[in-house]
């Protein structure tokens, strides 16, 4: 950001333009109580080079998970990126491209794109998939609001096992539309199917569910699609591990109608919590309520493949008040990295990320449990994700794992009080056996 | 342009009475306006229609319209033909392009509606 000087002289002309007598008076819409009524105490100018160490140590009191053993999950994750995601989708050619809307100019960043929803409808087993949307979350409320335009329905069903944060979201989203949220309680960990069917009426316009789920879970998808679908209702399903789909069925395959993800795991690095991708797919016969950009592939006059932005009848800019989203930005370098992942790691690589991490977490899982005074929560099948129960408050386990460089799991008190001595540990293809093998040592010794 | 034996709505709608039920589709107008139509949303049959409110849209490559009821009653049909070939609304507008058919709650709505004089003089004016 450029400083832009302005003399008091030219401040005072400014001033006189608008009409307004000083500075002061631009800022009168702002609360007195929250306004600093005094100087801001700032240490004395420094010297440049000073200056410089002292944002370095200052950075350096951050710690990153190439410098802790991280066992913390819960939405993000902490894959390894191999060196071709960063090489390729950082190419400044891709990196200062905005919405590729002429589609003249930008061919190579539709192509990737449009590669990039062949990849997540492959993942996914979905007909469907856009460009990206803002996150997981996000996508999460956008999906709501298209199964009620699909079904002209207004009642929401979400379980409690999907992301807390994903749930205030869709809140926030659906808080000014004709859509009503009710939760569903999850039970051992998972969404029971019996409870969402005696929950869903003809008023319900989608069961939201997520698997694996907040606790690391694997929802019985297709008892939960029959569950829906027997009253009109859509399953919308919620990923927020993508990598889980190495190995377990794809949502597609058990009937979802809608699937929204957090494409954050595929080669995306934590980024501080954002930013993050969002995925949305769906079937065919929905395209056109699916909200954001597409990009499609024809030919031109000469008959040679390109690519362009498609089906934009959906969207604001042409149907107006009608269109279900107003949502038009996308994540498309986001989007692009995961592309350049899943292309890196191949259908067999996938695969075995997926399966270490299974293999992993299920070794972290076991030895835990042996352990005096610890539990696991949960006896439904698990990813990569598990929620142990302490015998010491887990934001407690987590303060001292941290003095040993481990970063502990998700104390998930804070989102559930009945779950007050739970912890949701997280397992990637990154943790050692000897980090693991860390980590219950400490564990014991704590005791 | 303008089949003499028909209703005409000033959303560009048109409405023929079969007996007790009224056939409705849009005009040439609409159609010619529109340009190549690729895609129209219907109702479900059983679906209840009102007088001029929106029972479906019709989706051109350039513009994104609903469609409005000419007559308030009962989705007896509708034509499944138009999703797979959207393009009679333009070649066919009165004949193969009809997009639903509805059992009328009151046909006195239809006096409410244009002749075909009118209606032309309506577009007349609109198009000069």
């Amino acid at each position: 950001m450029k400083y832009i000087p302005a003399t008091a002289a030219e401040r005072a002309r400014m001033l006189e333009a608008i009409g307004v007598p000083d500075v002061e008076a631009l800022f009168r819409d702002v609360p007195g109580e929250v306004r600093l009524r005094r100087p801001l105490d700032l240490p004395p100018a420094m010297a440049d080079q000073d200056l410089l160490a002292h944002m370095r140590r200052l950075a350096e009191r951050n710690v990153d998970c190439d410098r802790l053993a991280c066992f913390l999950g819960a939405g993000a994750y902490d894959h390894f990126v191999p060196s071709t995601v960063p090489h390729l989708a950082l190419r400044p050619e891709f990196l200062t491209a905005y919405t590729p809307y002429q589609a003249e100019l930008m061919q190579g960043e539709l192509q990737a794109i449009y590669e990039y929803q062949s990849m997540m409808c492959e993942l996914l087993a979905m007909d469907i998939a856009n460009a990206s949307m803002y996150d997981g979350a996000s996508a999460t409320g956008e999906a709501a609001s298209m199964a009620a335009d699909l079904t002209r329905r207004s009642d929401v069903l979400v379980s409690t096992a999907v992301h807390p944060e994903y749930r205030q979201v869709l809140r926030t989203y659906t808080s000014h539309l004709p859509i009503t949220i009710r939760e569903i309680p999850a039970s051992g960990g998972v969404t029971p199917a019996e409870a969402a069917r005696t929950m869903i009426t003809d008023a319900t316009a989608a069961l939201i569910v997520q698997s694996p789920n907040f606790f690391g879970c694997l929802e019985d998808g297709a008892a939960l699609a029959r569950a829906a679908h027997d009253r009109g209702a859509l399953l919308v399903v919620a990923i927020s591990e993508p990598v889980s789909l190495g190995l377990v069925t794809p949502p597609g395959e058990y009937g979802a109608d809608i699937v929204t993800g957090e494409g954050q795991a595929l080669g995306n690095a934590l980024n501080f919590g954002g930013p993050y991708l969002g995925i949305i797919a769906t079937r065919q016969e929905f395209v056109r309520r699916i909200p954001g950009r597409l990009v499609g592939r024809t030919v031109d006059t000469e008959g040679r493949p390109g690519y362009v932005l498609t089906l934009q009848t959906r969207e604001q800019h042409i149907r107006r008040a009608r269109a279900t989203s107003n949502i038009c930005t996308n994540e498309s370098l986001n989007a692009l990295i995961a592309a350049v992942y899943l292309a890196t790691l191949g259908k067999q690589g996938i695969r075995e990320v997926a399966e270490l991490c299974a293999r992993k977490a299920h070794y972290a899982r076991e030895r835990i449990a042996g352990l005096r005074g610890y539990r696991i929560a949960f006896e439904a099948p698990t990813f990569n994700e598990f929620v142990v129960r302490c015998p010491i408050p887990p934001a407690e386990i987590n303060r001292r794992l941290l003095e040993h460089g481990i970063l502990g799991g998700l104390a998930l008190g804070r989102f559930y009080p009945d779950l007050a001595d739970a912890w949701l540990l997280c397992v990637t293809e990154r943790r050692t056996r000897e980090e693991i093998d860390r980590l219950v040592d400490h564990l014991e010794a704590l005791q | 342009m303008y089949p003499k034996d028909l209703r005409y709505s000033k959303e560009h709608e048109w409405a023929r009475t079969e007996g007790n039920r009224v056939r409705v589709g849009i005009t040439k107008f609409a159609a010619d306006r529109l340009s190549d139509v690729v895609y129209v949303e219907l109702p479900q049959v059983g679906a209840e229609v009102s007088f001029m409110q929106p029972f479906g849209v019709v989706e051109s490559v350039k513009a994104v319209s609903d469609l409005y009821a000419p007559v308030s009653g009962r989705v007896a049909e509708i034509n499944r033909a138009l999703v797979e070939k959207p393009e009679l609304i333009n070649t066919d507008p009165y004949g193969e392009a009809w997009m639903i058919v509805v059992e009328p709650r009151d046909l006195a709505e239809l006096d409410r509606l244009m002749d075909a004089a009118a209606y032309a003089a309506m577009v007349g004016e609109a198009t000069s």
